[in-house]
């Protein structure tokens, strides 16, 4: 046995040898004391739970006979290795083992009853930050995008969407969603949202972004319309996918990462400008998740730059792509911080942080941020540190708060 | 002002390779016992705030170039060991406290003395 492995007393191993979130979220929960969050609504936009753990009771809900036996064969028995139907994805998330919540997730004990795990574990990490609401999105599925099958994509959003509307949003109202779409079939996103659309906790839809589909194609257009009408955002959660031809030439994770995470999110969004679907769908709120901010200036002084010499390619456009980007929002996590704190204030000015960018944690991934992140920074105003850890939120899914600030 | 002492452990019970963590306050002192000797950090991460004394403590990773400046691997430099902090995995440097990645940051250290057979931290 190598000497830091996992867990023991030994100095170069855990100080505990189970994980308790609260213990570990300890300090978190001193800050949440010192800054006294009580007072302050925080929602986050993107959080996560691993949905993996509970695949036989999803698998359950897949609506497709011959598709459900097979995923039932291959989750109550087998080899182990990881089934067809959540694939996954090659990565090193947990800086090998350093980030410590995932080598010991299995090991934290909740109570068994009535109330999901998923549920205990989320309100457990929720209190401990001081954090109101949460949007709640998968975590192994976020690569389903990439399943060679679009069928078995449809099949477990539907079974993975009617489990979590029925288990954990029906069960627990501080949890909400943004459900998954599977993007790789239009007419399946089409109806996911015509089945979903007023179900508890559904505040509106996600497009995992590591996929390679055109969301200017004419067959996703029912699906805006349908958005736009009900008052839903349309959310794209950034990923990865290493198998990418170009991110197949990085080695490290951290390249690997740091680009994944961002460029398809980029692909998507100048694409959803360029083809002029703001001016289509006025109304449509669009939202940027996990890909930091900085890319944001960035694309906004590339596209705006080419389109002042091509405009006759997007003949749509009523005005210059960042004063469309500008009406988008996007979620903070991971924030960079860069030394020189002029940096994010012009990012911040050029995207219209103050109504425009909503706090995430991104919890338990590994780089997750604390609400301090935004409620520390000194170049913000109060108010536009209420807006981004929670009133740009409320506002944008029209959420009711008050059972957590009764008037 | 004089310095507070607060008990740590006693010497036959602190092994080398063994870490404690004291409270102090509203936080706590991480001890250390490595290479023969006693360090205190403060259990609070530069970054986010984290429990940076109750993760991993890990050798330095280092990469192996040979004459050519061809890759030949990587391996692990046990006589620089790192406190890692098990929120995001920043690195501190065991001897000095300083973030390896940026040396600006630092965990608040603490003076660490032996009296008899007991061992104390100067806060």
């Amino acid at each position: 046995m190598s000497w830091y492995e996992l867990p023991t007393s030994d100095i170069h191993k855990m100080a505990v040898e189970e994980l308790d979130t609260s213990k570990l979220l300890t300090n978190a929960a001193r800050q949440r004391d010192e800054r006294n969050y009580k007072d302050l609504l925080i929602i986050d936009v993107d959080c996560h739970h691993y949905e993996n753990e509970s695949l036989r009771e999803i698998v359950d809900y897949i609506e497709d006979p011959v598709m459900k036996h097979s995923a039932q064969m291959a989750t109550t028995g087998g080899t182990g290795v990881q089934t067809s139907f959540l694939p996954g994805l090659v990565g090193y998330q947990d800086i090998a083992g350093r980030v410590t919540r995932y080598p010991l997730r299995k090991s934290e004990k909740t109570p068994t009853g009535k109330v999901h795990r998923d549920v205990t574990l989320t309100l457990r990490w929720m209190d401990a930050m001081g954090v109101d609401y949460v949007c709640l999105f998968p975590t192994p599925m976020l690569a389903m995008g990439s399943h060679p099958q679009t069928e078995v994509e449809v099949n477990m959003a539907r079974a993975y969407n009617r489990w979590l509307t029925e288990n954990i949003l029906y069960t627990e109202s501080r949890i909400k969603s943004m459900l998954y779409l599977p993007f790789n079939d239009p007419d399946a996103t089409y109806k996911m949202v015509q089945d979903f659309g007023d179900k508890k906790g559904v505040v509106g839809f996600m497009v995992t972004a590591s996929r390679y589909a055109q969301v200017y194609d004419n067959a996703y257009m029912k699906t805006y319309s349908l958005l736009e009408e009900l008052g839903k955002p349309l959310a794209f959660h950034a990923g990865y996918n290493w198998s990418d031809p170009i991110l197949a030439t990085t080695n490290r994770f951290i390249a690997t990462h740091a680009l994944g995470f961002t460029f398809f999110n980029i692909v998507h969004c100048a694409n959803w400008i360029v083809n002029g679907l703001p001016v289509r769908f006025p109304k449509l709120k669009i939202i940027w998740i996990e890909s930091g901010i900085a890319w944001v200036p960035w694309l906004m002084q590339r596209l705006d730059n080419d389109y002042k010499m091509r405009s006759s390619e997007c003949p749509s456009l009523k005005k210059l792509p960042s004063e469309y980007m500008r009406e988008m929002y996007y979620t903070s996590q991971p924030l960079e911080m860069p030394d020189d704190l002029s940096v994010l204030e012009t990012t911040f000015k050029m995207m219209n942080a103050e109504t425009q960018l909503l706090w995430a944690s991104d919890y338990p991934h590994w780089d997750m941020d604390l609400p301090s992140k935004i409620y520390d920074l000194p170049i913000l105003s109060e108010q536009a540190k209420r807006n981004i850890l929670g009133e740009n939120a409320r506002s944008l899914f029209n959420l009711d708060t008050s059972p957590r600030f009764p008037k | 002002m004089t310095q507070k002492e607060i008990f740590v452990a006693h010497r036959s019970e602190f092994k080398e390779r063994e870490r404690k963590i004291v409270p102090h306050g509203n936080t706590e002192i991480g001890v250390y016992r490595a290479n023969g000797k006693l360090y205190a950090y403060q259990n609070l991460c530069a970054h986010q705030g984290g429990p940076a004394c109750e993760g991993l403590l890990m050798p330095k990773v280092e990469e192996v170039i040979a004459r050519d400046q061809t890759y030949q691997g990587q391996k692990f430099n046990y006589e620089e060991l790192h406190i890692v902090c098990p929120w995001h995995g920043w690195e501190y440097d065991l001897q000095t406290g300083e973030m390896v990645a940026d040396r600006k940051f630092r965990l608040k250290k603490y003076e660490v003395v032996e009296r008899g057979e007991d061992i104390y931290v100067l806060v």
